[in-house]
């Protein structure tokens, strides 16, 4: 009988495969990948690579030495006293003592101060209270620290915002009006997240982690690269860190352009040429993950759309490995072999600046 | 905490533990890709880039520059310190720093 290595399914759960089966899976995942962004198919040498490291019989695995990255953080600071919604662990304590956990007791190389929603709408009734929390922060510590939040250009629709649902009016068949309650939201996004960045580089951040670019589709990400290019005019030294939502930008406008570029349907060796132009230092592509196919299949396509990124990015790439995305599983606690092997992995064969 | 704490001790530079946040911030303020960014503070810390992760290395480079450490050392750079040291390191200017300056009166 064929000796079979412990991996995961895309939800966690654990699998067993032989190596031709770990071989044929990461294959399968990269032509996917390749086929859907027509980009590359990993060469033999990467597929082998891959194979290795997820036949490595450790529960933890490391990068070789010399071959370290910086690991940024969405969310960071809420993981302490959060709750469950933000993956936080309950600990009653302020955002500074986690972020000073994070960067004295955790060894993090950048941290972020975020509200507790999380999006930026919600920032703007309380910005005095953000602006003293991040001079604050600022006094205490040492690593970089930027402010983050999700443009969330969902919370700009009926009943939550002043304009129309797109989904609404697509359902009746006003996809012009659609349109238009896209753009309007758009541009409210922009002015909201350039005011509130305005007022948080007042007060000493290093800049700002627009984190899920795109979860409201093509809209939400023009919003978010008009942000980025007025930010980038107004504070030339200023450090912003663009990640996206998932893998593909959704045409929910459909033709929506950023520079000339229609943003749907945009692959992340596409995203990342726009980021860069729009006046970002730092682009983190996100690849979902198939909770139906295993880690294998799910390593070598992230891998896949992630090398293709990195080769053509002028900006460094810190790809996005949190519950979900970059080959990690779709789960709340996802397992440390599973991480750490997919973590090695993107940085020794997709070639990431980041995580 | 699983998640991040993996990620850091599987890839991570260690931060202040070594010379992740250096490495961080010329990534930040330049746009450096890892080997540039490495280079970069490699050359003005007089190391080699594989220093850059070595704890027993950067300890002492910390130390003697006042980059702050990981440690709590009573009297040691922290905080904006650490950083105004660490713009002169690096020879970048960070923002916070800036501004406590703007802040001081003569």
């Amino acid at each position: 009988m064929a000796k079979e290595y412990a991996l995961r399914m895309g939800d966690g759960k654990r699998v067993h495969l032989t190596k031709e089966q770990i071989y044929e899976d990461v294959m399968a995942g990269s032509e996917d990948a390749a086929d859907l962004a027509d980009v590359p198919v990993l060469d033999s040498n990467d597929v082998d690579e891959i194979v290795e490291i997820l036949m490595i019989p450790g529960r933890m695995v490391g990068v070789e030495s010399g071959r370290e990255v910086p690991v940024t953080h969405d969310i960071g600071t809420l993981r302490i006293d959060g709750d469950q919604g933000n993956s936080g662990v309950g600990i009653p304590s302020s955002r500074l003592i986690g972020m000073m956990m994070h960067e004295r007791a955790f060894g993090a190389d950048s941290m972020e101060l975020g509200h507790i929603d999380y999006s930026f709408k919600p920032v703007k009734p309380v910005i005095a209270q953000e602006m003293q929390s991040m001079e604050v922060v600022q006094q205490n510590m040492i690593v970089p620290v930027v402010y983050g939040a999700m443009p969330n250009m969902g919370l700009y629709y009926r009943p939550d915002g002043p304009f129309d649902n797109p989904g609404d009016l697509m359902k009746a068949f006003k996809i012009k009006e659609a349109q238009q309650a896209t753009e309007d939201a758009a541009d409210h996004l922009t002015r909201d997240m350039v005011w509130i960045m305005q007022k948080m580089m007042k007060s000493g951040s290093d800049g700002v982690n627009f984190d899920t670019c795109g979860a409201a589709g093509d809209g939400d990400l023009y919003g978010t690269l008009r942000a980025v290019e007025a930010l980038r005019k107004e504070f030339p030294e200023m450090y912003i860190e663009t990640g996206m939502a998932g893998e593909m930008v959704l045409g929910l406008h459909g033709e929506i352009a950023y520079d000339g570029q229609v943003l749907a349907g945009l692959w992340p060796h596409q995203q990342a040429k726009l980021m860069a132009k729009a006046g970002s230092n730092i682009y983190g592509p996100a690849i979902n993950t198939n909770t139906a196919q295993t880690s294998a299949w799910n390593l070598g396509r992230a891998v896949t759309f992630v090398k293709a990124a990195v080769e053509e990015s002028p900006i460094p790439i810190h790809v996005n490995m949190g519950m979900g995305v970059g080959g990690i599983p779709m789960f709340e606690t996802p397992t440390i072999d599973a991480v750490s092997h997919a973590s090695k992995a993107m940085v020794e064969v997709a070639g990431v600046d980041g995580i | 905490m699983g998640m991040p704490i993996a990620h850091l001790m599987t890839s991570g530079m260690s931060g202040i533990r070594a010379g992740g946040d250096l490495v961080m911030r010329m990534q930040f303020a330049k746009s450096l890709k890892i080997a540039k960014a490495k280079d970069y503070v490699a050359k003005r810390l007089g190391v080699s880039p594989v220093d850059l992760s070595d704890e027993h290395v950067m300890r002492d480079i910390r130390e003697e520059l006042g980059l702050g450490v990981i440690t709590s050392m009573a009297g040691a750079p922290k905080g904006i310190a650490a950083k105004m040291n660490i713009e002169k390191a690096l020879d970048i200017k960070i923002n916070c720093c800036e501004r406590f300056r703007r802040q001081l009166k003569d």
